[in-house]
């Protein structure tokens, strides 16, 4: 460590950008704290219902990253804590933290809940936005890492004083709670920090033409999740907060507290036209009734992979009405109803009052006070809204060496983007550690494991009581009387708390003492516990998989509560299949297979660069092939960024630091051959007939631009597309410089029925350009004609500049284009206004043309040789479209850029550096191991008939001598081969058919 | 949630539906049950891709067959639901017991048992 650098990284915030990123930091070799200022870790995510554009339940995709995190080795979670202090340079910074006394242990609370049963006081719930209640000691959600509950000092009656109460410490048997606890400072040495606090959603009570707070059914659009969450205050079912009523028509009004000067908050928020829409066609789904939606919207945002046909099918299939209004004032109808009326204009300026039982207002996302304050104190530069600026096109870096920024405080964003850039800090955090990787990471060792297989089982069952929870109900001596009684079982014993420490202990003692070769623990779910019993296996030098739970917690005493001898009954049945199973359990090893620590980048441009270079400098050896014959790719054709950035400087930049690294190798004018091989590695033959071995493949081929077919391109020399423009104004061509009159028409070959979605970048670049054209020639007239800006972000403020600047923005319908016709040199160009109805006639000098961005001509090799699906559009398909947006479906293999889907550059740079962070977790291991139970093959009963090579999604298994052969380390163990494989050759490991026929068989021995 | 709902069911954890065998279907009524049902993640929603539809297909391969049987199709059959959707879970289980109690016993069983 000569370099003095710490290699530990404090990451503030754990939503699920904090998540991501210490996840990928812990997995590459460093040490994390995550610093956590609620008492959970989760963020925002836990409070929505379904999430756009996949309507995946959110808890449901976010709750393995919780217990994951939760878990690592070398994540240290700090909640309840803040920031007071931060001190030195990068490489090497002294933290304070505050951490507030939680007034329960974590190490000792099991998380059973009979201290919230018990307590008296009911406040407010904050997750539930205040719709339900929750008391003065509890857990935010169900699912809550730590799986420990909390006291809220301020509503705490014993806390006021200590005479009044102290229900809980009666109940609890844990012995967790002290409401003595005392505040502590932490003091951390870290190499970098992370910031990403998120945001706070927009408090709409000032604004009082919505009438938040004053009329009880407008709500906001996070009350609205809440309501829609299963987990909600009512249960997912659709009612107004005011009655209870079941409402037959409710509204959307957008950009509450967004683009909205008055209030100094300029910005578009960039995710609330999506959430509305989605919480709409939820809602329709929700609705017993033919619910009638409504959204009031300004421009629909719906720019992002995927969003525009979300959008469509609102629309178009789901009945989801869209009125592009900004509305006047929200008034109810009258004190009996509640109902709501929305005084709006449409856009001829006709004055309309329509009526709804609710109202959801879309608020818009801002940074916390505490957070501002956090920025400060930091010394970060912040913009004038309150989120922290970042360096120019780095998408991550602060304005502080050493200090990162993801999620929204780097500026509004949805999931995928949020993840995205929680990926792309610890990528640059690791390039900055790189020399101290793997110096402060704690390994475990466990004892060798025994070799049980030549023993008859022998099983030890651990019931337990969960304090009350299971034992008020369930009789647990009776259950372990049964399972005395139950083939192969050596051992049977209740435990008060069989998760608490001292029972880990007790379990540990009980395998030595029985000679225990199988382990069955009967009490809740597997989902939070299976891991912690299969740790004190390992510990007792038992392979963890020949471990088996049973729930008669979840599954028993809290859903037959009222029934306790059924409940009984039932437990004992779960115990006795569960026993069955676990006789016939066997060993599952973790394979492992090398991995080459070296990356191909295909594709060197600026995404592909910029991977590159992230790599490089920590250490590993990069190969960029290049198709044509040059680095830089599409950029080199671009001027100017969306922030006024030099691009050409920057790319001259980029292809400098590539060239003059040691760790890169490029070979231009080259394209691949053949691919084959896996994760860790993959054997390529390039065009030029070099074989490159590597562990990891970056796709980052770009994309094209459209050559339009329309409006007289081509065929008229002052019709321009975008780029051309660009190049025609930075060449001083007086067709664009001298122009009196000059027309954008956006939208040319996107958002048509060929190509269903947004390129993303056009509004932006046209409203650049636009400015651009004005800066040169004040005089000029430029039109821009759209369907709707799509200005997202901080991008909004280029379109208020260009409006308050001149440029004539005139929306155009999409069953009506605008035409462009040739009048001798100049053009003219008809659209009909959309506020006069009328055909407007402009003559021009020249037209620009917002070209779509296509998928990469050569996407369709790309997907055959590395096994990477294309979307409908023929751009990449990330594995999952919220939480792994940079890895595929092929493991090892990640996308980036353009391929990926249309983006500005400074979100490219952003999404390579994400891949850079991803392929880190592979490149920093020496070898990969499999994760967990896996199908295996039988090679005598295989046919080779292809069945399981073709069904699967990761492609692990393939045909070697005549029969199908599983790589372990690809498969993901959902055992869809082995139902569907016709001769019964495949097996899933701990799922065969035979142990779940022994578990049925065991069910029935009585009956029958 | 602890909604309350029908203590006639006994539940086998799998990965995946995708995993899930005819043989093990059928041996669930061999050995005695009234009725099954399968439980997948919502369609589209497969953290696998395609392993519900795959089972969903599979379930209503063994429908028919216990239909040729004269078991009856009724007794099996497959449901989508999410891992936040408790509710519907109890729902479903409220409407398999009530299927499965019209339908009475199984041919295989002697005596009248309340075991799904």
């Amino acid at each position: 460590m000569s370099s003095g650098k710490v290699g530990a990284v404090m990451v503030v915030g754990a939503g699920i950008a904090g998540i991501q990123a210490s996840l990928d930091l812990a997995e590459s070799g460093y040490y994390v704290y995550l610093v956590e200022q609620s008492p959970a870790i989760g963020g925002a995510m836990p409070m929505l219902d379904k999430t756009f554009p996949t309507n995946d339940c959110s808890m449901c995709i976010l709750s393995p990253k919780l217990v994951q995190c939760g878990r690592h080795l070398n994540i240290e979670t700090l909640t309840n804590s803040v920031v007071s202090e931060v001190e030195g340079e990068p490489g090497n910074f002294k933290v304070s933290i505050q951490q507030k006394a939680r007034y329960v242990d974590p190490d000792k609370c099991t998380g059973c809940g009979s201290c919230a049963e018990e307590c008296p006081v009911k406040v407010d719930d904050e997750f539930n936005q205040g719709l339900g209640k929750r008391k003065a000691i509890y857990k935010s959600y169900a699912q809550a890492y730590p799986n420990a509950y909390a006291i809220d000092p301020s509503k705490c009656l014993k806390m006021k004083k200590a005479k009044a109460c102290g229900k809980c410490l009666e109940v609890c048997q844990a012995d967790a709670i002290d409401h003595e606890m005392q505040d502590e400072t932490i003091d951390i040495e870290v190499g970098s920090v992370i910031l990403c606090p998120g945001f706070e959603k927009f408090d709409p009570t000032d604004l009082e033409y919505y009438g938040y707070g004053k009329f009880p059914n407008v709500v906001t659009s996070l009350e609205f999740e809440r309501i829609l969450s299963a987990s909600g205050p009512y249960g997912g079912h659709l009612q107004r907060p005011y009655d209870g009523k079941e409402p037959l028509k409710v509204a959307w009004i957008q950009c509450v507290g967004s683009r909205n000067c008055k209030i100094e908050n300029g910005y578009c928020s960039s995710v609330c036209c999506m959430y509305a829409i989605k919480e709409a066609v939820i809602a329709k789904e929700h609705s017993k009734n033919d619910l009638d939606t409504s959204i009031f919207f300004m421009d629909m945002r719906t720019y992002g992979k995927d969003f525009e046909k979300y959008y469509d099918r609102a629309r178009e299939e789901q009945g989801v009405n869209f009125i592009r209004s900004r509305i006047f004032k929200i008034s109810e109808v009258d004190e009996e109803s509640k109902d709501l009326t929305i005084r709006y204009a449409d856009e001829k300026g006709q004055l309309h009052n329509e009526e709804f039982d609710m109202v959801v207002l879309s608020v818009g996302l801002e940074p916390a006070p505490s957070v501002i304050e956090l920025g400060k104190k930091l010394g970060l530069e912040l913009n004038q809204f309150g989120f922290a600026e970042t360096e120019p096109m780095t998408g991550v870096n602060s304005s502080k060496e050493g200090i990162y920024v993801a999620g929204a405080f780097g500026g509004p964003k949805d999931i995928p983007e949020t993840v995205l850039s929680a990926s792309a800090a610890a990528g640059a955090s690791a390039s900055l550690l790189g020399d101290v990787r793997g110096t402060m990471i704690k390994e475990v060792e466990f004892p060798p494991e025994k070799d049980v297989s030549e023993e008859d089982p022998r099983i030890g069952v651990f019931v337990c009581h969960c304090g009350v929870n299971i034992g008020s109900t369930v009789n647990v001596p009776g259950v372990v009387e049964t399972a005395k009684d139950l083939p192969n079982v050596a051992y049977a014993g209740e435990y008060l708390y069989v998760c608490s420490q001292d029972s880990q202990a007790s379990i540990r003692e009980a395998i030595e003492e029985h000679r225990l070769n199988r382990v069955v623990v009967a009490s809740c779910s597997p989902r939070t516990h299976k891991p912690l019993f299969q740790e004190t296996m390992r510990e007792a030098g038992l392979n963890p998989y020949l471990f088996e739970m049973a729930n008669i917690r979840d599954q028993c005493s809290w859903v037959h509560m009222n029934e306790p001898e059924k409940a009984t009954e039932k437990a004992k049945d779960l115990v006795k299949m569960v026993v069955a199973k676990a006789a016939l359990l066997e060993p599952v090893k973790q394979m492992s297979v090398q991995v080459t620590p070296k990356v191909l980048v295909i594709g060197g441009g600026v995404t592909g660069m910029s991977n590159a270079i992230s790599l490089a400098e920590q250490g590993y050896s990069v190969h960029i092939i290049e198709k044509s014959d040059q680095l830089g790719g599409n950029a080199l054709r671009i001027k100017q960024g969306f922030k006024g950035e030099d691009v050409q400087a920057f790319v001259a930049d980029l292809i400098n630091k590539v060239e003059s690294s040691d760790n890169i190798e490029v070979s231009t004018g080259t394209g691949v051959s053949e691919a084959s091989g896996y994760v860790g590695n993959f054997k390529t033959t390039l065009t030029n007939g070099d074989i490159v071995e590597h562990g990891v493949t970056v796709v980052a081929i770009g994309g094209q631009e459209y050559k339009p077919t329309e409006y007289l391109y081509n065929e008229h020399d002052a019709v321009f597309t975008q780029l051309e423009l660009e190049e025609a104004i930075a060449a001083n061509d007086p067709k664009v410089t001298q122009a009196k009159n000059i027309v954008l028409i956006q939208c040319v070959g996107s958002r048509d029925a060929e190509r269903p979605y947004c390129s993303r970048v056009c509004c932006n670049k046209s409203v650049k350009l636009a400015l651009h054209l004005k800066e040169i020639n004040p005089d000029v007239n430029v039109f821009v004609l759209y369907r709707d800006v799509r200005t997202y972000g901080f991008y909004e403020e280029n379109y208020r500049q260009a409006r308050q600047k001149g440029v004539i923005f005139v929306r155009y319908n999409a069953e009506d284009k605008p035409r462009v016709e040739a009048a001798g040199n100049s053009l003219q160009v008809t659209v009909t206004d959309h506020v006069l109805g009328e055909p407007i006639v402009i003559e021009t000098d020249a037209v620009g043309l917002a070209a779509a961005i296509l998928a990469p001509e050569d996407n369709e090799q790309m997907n055959r040789m590395f096994k990477v699906p294309l979307n409908a559009d023929g751009f990449f398909l990330e594995a999952h479209m919220k939480l792994r947006p940079v890895d595929t479906a092929a493991d090892g293999v990640f996308i980036a850029g353009l391929a990926h889907g249309p983006k500005s550059m400074e979100e490219n740079v952003a999404q390579a550096k994400a891949a850079a962070g991803r392929a880190l977790t592979i490149l920093s291991k020496d070898s990969l191991e499999s994760s967990g139970v896996v199908a295996v093959v039988q090679p005598d009963k295989c046919a080779a008939c292809l069945t399981c090579v073709r069904l699967c999604p990761f492609s692990a298994p393939r045909i070697n001598n005549y029969a199908a052969e599983i790589e372990a380390v690809l498969c993901q163990g959902c055992g869809s081969c082995a139902g569907e494989c016709p001769n019964k050759a495949i097996t899933l490991q701990s799922y065969k058919d035979v142990m779940l026929m022994n578990m049925v068989d065991s069910l029935y021995k009585e009956v029958r | 949630m602890r909604l309350q709902y029908a203590s006639t069911v006994r539940i086998i954890e799998m990965p995946c539906t995708g995993t899930i065998d005819h043989r093990v279907l059928l041996k669930t009524f061999e050995d005695g049950a009234d009725g099954v049902f399968v439980a997948g993640c919502m369609e589209g929603d497969c953290h696998f891709l395609k392993g519900n539809i795959r089972a969903k297909k599979r379930v209503n391969m063994v429908k028919n067959i216990l239909e040729e049987i004269g078991f009856g199709g009724d007794r099996l059959d497959f449901f989508n639901l999410s891992a936040a959707q408790g509710q519907r879970f109890a729902e479903i289980v409220t409407e398999m017991t009530d299927r499965i109690r019209e339908l009475g016993p199984t041919p295989l069983n002697q005596k009248e048992g309340d075991t799904a």
